[in-house]
């Protein structure tokens, strides 16, 4: 196999050249985890937007007379107490999960990419003012405030984006705005600034391209740890509100009941876990395949 | 040294402020008050009761009256248990939870340690592998999914171990630690390794390794004070999250901790215990931070404190 591929890389490096995002794609290939993790994921997001058409139940489907029972064959991973499906219940969880993993993520990119590249790439008074308010906020203990807002104004889905993007943004800031401020200064800049390129012109073409890998390296990494936040906010009492669910509602529910049906806490508990380790393997895999330089942890 | 913790003190008091007013007024904007809970009372003794904790007064006045009490270090009493002051309720709490960070950070510190220095000694081998997997499992697995999957196994399965409590039975203390310290053991050792990975590859470690040293010398002597560096930077963050990771532990096994304090009070709208354990909580956590970076620089000569610009 090493010969094989070894091959394959010549063909393709000697006779047509390769752009640095193919050079990105080929070690990512190489990393049976990271591609595992990915096809993983592929499969939840597609399962997550078919979830109405494929989900064998109905979402709150109830068989009072079954009540909680284990894996079956009518019922792959059980009910729960008022006999609904179980499968069924996590693959709609699964969808608010995922959502709230995405969503916040999304918030936390678009304030942090802005706020970082400004700060890069106007540098002076201004990145001074910008990064002074990063490290004054990075200094805030934000578990305590997100309690308290999600206490204070209700559990409502979009604030529960907005808080956890608000706290997310802070980490993607500073690693923007140090790459901005790298490139910024390399020759290649200054010479698109001597030919009279404008400020747009030079982000779009010249910084831009540049950030992509490590902004999306964070992203993957982002995204588990919103996920996990919800979830921990969900087993408090303070993420998703019934009749909607989410894995960590799931989780909450079933460990009040793991001692008589342990399978209500293992099955979402399983799930999650499972979706973490994936998303933090390909993080790990996509960090080695894009910044070939960067050590890892 | 002294000018660094002048200038950090002084980053630290506007740190402080912002949390003081933030909470403040982020409580008193909730719909919703500390007596309007379970029991139906008349408008009568719903207005003495604003008057005798000075509700009643407008809102800026509370605030000021709030700040000139709390410079004198009085929490005020507390909204939900009657005759319990904050300070007497922060007393009872603060040093329970200090214990259980305590216990969970050493557990942190010797499992991530030992594991991380064995991962890294014999790279890309199965000593490797299987303790990075082992850390990535410890990742993935959050406390609310791995503490009651310990009480199942350990407590209610084998029954080895008390299910909840803190102090009232030997060993309780055992499994809340475990649950607590495991997400930080993984990180660290995960750092560990990265950074003595960095270490060994240094020419002074191949001098080391040329004089003749034992592994076990090079490593303990040479390589471990740098290799820990990564691990020294993140204990800072990593004591804060295990505070707030408290939340979790302390309501999971029923201790009286501040963590449970907290939430319970985030709850019942208990205005001046949920002031008091946010003012307390971020004060630590900025006084960790601080603690944190001086480490660095003693583990680090090369590293100076004013060097950070």
């Amino acid at each position: 196999m090493a010969t094989d591929s070894l091959q394959q890389y010549q063909d393709v490096v000697f006779d047509q050249g390769r752009s640095p995002w193919q050079d990105a794609w080929y070690r990512l290939k190489q990393n049976k985890l990271a591609i595992i993790s990915l096809n993983f994921l592929a499969a939840l997001v597609v399962i997550a937007v078919l979830t109405p058409w494929l989900a064998p139940y109905g979402y709150e489907t109830q068989n009072l007379a079954l009540g909680a029972s284990g894996p079956s064959t009518a019922h792959w991973l059980g009910t729960d107490i008022h006999g609904r499906d179980l499968m069924t219940r996590l693959m709609y969880g699964g969808r608010i999960s995922l959502m709230v993993g995405f969503a916040a993520t999304a918030v936390s990119l678009v304030i942090g990419v802005l706020w970082g590249a400004i700060a890069g790439y106007v540098g002076g008074l201004t990145d001074t003012v910008l990064m002074r308010i990063v490290d004054i906020l990075y200094a805030l203990p934000f578990m305590i405030f997100i309690i308290l807002l999600m206490v204070v104004f209700g559990r409502s889905l979009l604030l529960l984006f907005l808080a956890i993007g608000l706290i997310e943004w802070l980490t993607m800031a500073r690693i923007v705005r140090t790459q901005v401020m790298n490139i910024r200064n390399q020759e290649f800049v200054s010479a698109a600034i001597v030919t009279g390129l404008s400020h747009w012109q030079i982000i779009s073409r010249h910084i831009i391209p540049h950030i992509i890998g490590p902004v999306i390296v964070y992203i993957t990494l982002t995204i588990p740890s919103v996920m996990l936040l919800e979830a921990f906010l969900s087993f408090l009492g303070l993420g998703i509100q019934p009749p909607q669910s989410s894995w960590g509602v799931l989780i909450s529910g079933g460990v009040e009941t793991m001692e008589e049906y342990p399978w209500l806490l293992l099955f979402p508990g399983l799930t999650l876990s499972a979706t973490l380790f994936a998303l933090n393997f390909l993080g790990d895999g996509l960090r080695d395949a894009l910044d070939p330089r960067a050590t890892r942890d | 040294m002294i000018r660094f913790f002048l200038s950090r003190l002084l980053q630290a008091m506007p740190v402080i402020f912002i949390v003081i007013t933030a909470t403040f007024f982020l409580i008193r904007s909730a719909p919703g008050g500390p007596f309007d809970a379970d029991k139906v009372v008349s408008q009568e003794v719903i207005e003495r009761l604003n008057e005798r904790y000075n509700l009643d007064a407008p809102l800026h006045q509370q605030y000021f009256d709030y700040l000139s009490h709390l410079i004198r270090g009085d929490f005020g009493p507390s909204f939900r248990y009657t005759n319990r002051s904050v300070t007497e309720m922060i007393g009872a709490g603060l040093p329970i939870t200090f214990e259980l960070a305590i216990y969970a950070i050493m557990i942190a510190l010797i499992i991530g340690i030992s594991a991380g220095m064995l991962a890294a000694v014999r790279p890309n081998t199965a000593q490797d592998y299987i303790p990075m997997s082992l850390a990535m499992t410890g990742i993935c697995m959050p406390s609310f999914l791995l503490g009651p999957l310990l009480v199942l196994v350990f407590g209610i399965w084998l029954q080895w171990l008390p299910v909840s409590g803190w102090g009232y039975s030997p060993g309780d203390k055992i499994l809340p630690a475990i649950t607590l310290g495991s997400t930080y053991a993984a990180y660290i050792a995960r750092l560990t390794r990265g950074g003595m990975l960095e270490v060994l590859n240094q020419d002074y470690i191949r001098t080391a390794k040329a004089k003749g040293l034992s592994t076990s010398k090079i490593i303990f002597k040479h390589a471990l004070r740098g290799g820990l560096a990564p691990v020294v930077a993140f204990l800072g963050p990593a004591i804060a999250g295990l505070l707030a990771g408290s939340f979790v532990v302390e309501t999971i096994f029923q201790i009286p901790g501040l963590g449970r304090f907290y939430v319970q009070a985030a709850f019942n709208r208990d205005y001046t215990m949920i002031m008091g354990t946010t003012i307390l909580l971020s004060c630590l956590i900025v006084f960790l931070n601080m603690l944190s970076d001086l480490l660095a620089v003693w583990l680090n000569p090369r590293l100076t404190l004013d060097a950070k610009h």
